[in-house]
């Protein structure tokens, strides 16, 4: 293993534990979002799970950022115990297949896209559902545009998606569940943050203060909308969000 | 025979679901699984492939669940799993019933006990 890649996944091993730290101290607050709409267990099958999985990624003897991803997938899958377990677990461990040559900024837009895919799959959920698909999906859209389009630093692209994924968060508040325990509550779901949403955010929130932290440099102070006019011939972007002006070109 | 798996949140729930099938199903492995794995409410992956390797005895199983991540774990578990299974879109407890029955007809495949949990979903009870 490069010394390179060894170092990333120290990193990613440093940012699970931040992880782990942060879901414990807003485990309170997971739970009571939760109460107000679902069965209350979210605070304390993430705070379980993500605890298991700092821990099992320190004992990893080389991790490499790979097998970091997919030992805390599984691990998340084993020890959580809800619908947290196989939506964060689960998709890590499907997404980790594409950070086989380490970490870089094309690997972890196809890690992000992977991710998102499994979570709506697995959980048959889309935007507008009340659910971390919420966060998810500005998130990992405005990550990808960032790198693949207005070719930002990783770190800026990154700092651009936790925004994205804020604004998500806050978009939870006032839509209809669809998906999940909520739906249960039909009408009396508007009005209440998703918890899954708000956990996302936190993990997205650690994940960039640590890459920033390896980087030896302060967060960047960005935000997810763009300064500039789309080039209707710029459309190098491929895949879901078709810009609709590069089709009008037709 | 095709084996079954019912799938709960709670233990004692899916314990009590399999109980009241096993009084029409004959011969059929029933195999209850649910909880956390740590004596509270939930369902967890590896736990249900368990389930899923008793039940089977080479001629698939079909697995009946509860709500949201039971039916998320069970796919993760069927994905994993070396058994033929699959999920049943039916009501937990009356398609673990007509389950039941249906894997006790001689004639019965993974597709006809499916097909006989997921006719639960239209059953009138008044």
């Amino acid at each position: 293993m490069s010394e390179e890649r060894a170092q990333d996944g120290e990193a990613v091993v440093r940012a699970v534990e931040a992880v782990a730290e942060r879901i414990e101290t807003e485990r309170a607050h997971l739970t009571d979002l939760d109460s107000a709409i679902g069965d209350a267990d979210h605070g304390g099958n993430m705070a379980r799970g993500w605890a298991a999985a700092a821990e099992a990624a320190r004992e990893l003897d080389d991790p490499d950022p790979q097998t970091v991803c997919k030992t805390v997938g599984k691990t998340l899958m084993a020890e959580v115990g809800g619908a947290s377990g196989p939506l964060f677990g689960g998709s890590l461990v499907f997404a980790s297949a594409d950070l086989d040559d380490g970490v870089t900024a094309e690997s972890a837009v196809a890690f992000a896209e992977t991710y998102l895919q499994k979570v709506e799959d697995r959980g048959d959920a889309r935007v507008g559902d009340q659910t971390m698909v919420d966060a998810l999906t500005p998130a990992v859209h405005t990550f990808k545009k960032s790198i693949e389009t207005d070719d930002l630093a990783p770190l800026e692209a990154l700092a651009k998606a936790v925004d994205a994924a804020e604004r998500g968060v806050a978009f939870t508040v006032p839509i209809r569940a669809r998906k999940g325990r909520a739906s249960y509550l039909g009408w009396r779901s508007v009005g209440h943050q998703d918890p899954g949403a708000t956990s996302t955010l936190f993990i997205l929130e650690e994940v960039l203060a640590t890459a920033a932290d390896a980087l030896g440099t302060d967060v960047p102070d960005v935000d997810a909308t763009s300064p500039t006019i789309p080039d209707a011939d710029g459309d190098s972007v491929e895949g879901d969000g078709a810009d609709p002006a590069a089709e009008d070109d037709d | 025979m095709v084996g079954l798996v019912v799938v709960s949140h709670s233990e004692r729930a899916a314990e009590g679901i399999v109980e009241v099938a096993a009084e029409m199903a004959g011969d059929t492995r029933l195999e209850a699984v649910g909880g956390d794995g740590k004596g509270g409410i939930g369902t967890v992956p590896d736990a249900i492939g368990d389930a899923i390797d008793a039940a089977d005895d080479g001629d698939g199983v079909v697995v009946l669940v509860d709500l949201g991540s039971a039916v998320m774990n069970a796919d993760v578990a069927v994905e994993l799993s070396d058994a033929e299974a699959v999920i049943a879109d039916a009501p937990v407890l009356e398609g673990a019933v007509n389950a039941a029955v249906a894997a006790t007809d001689p004639s019965a495949t993974l597709d006809s006990v499916r097909e006989q949990a997921e006719a639960a979903r239209g059953m009138e009870k008044l």
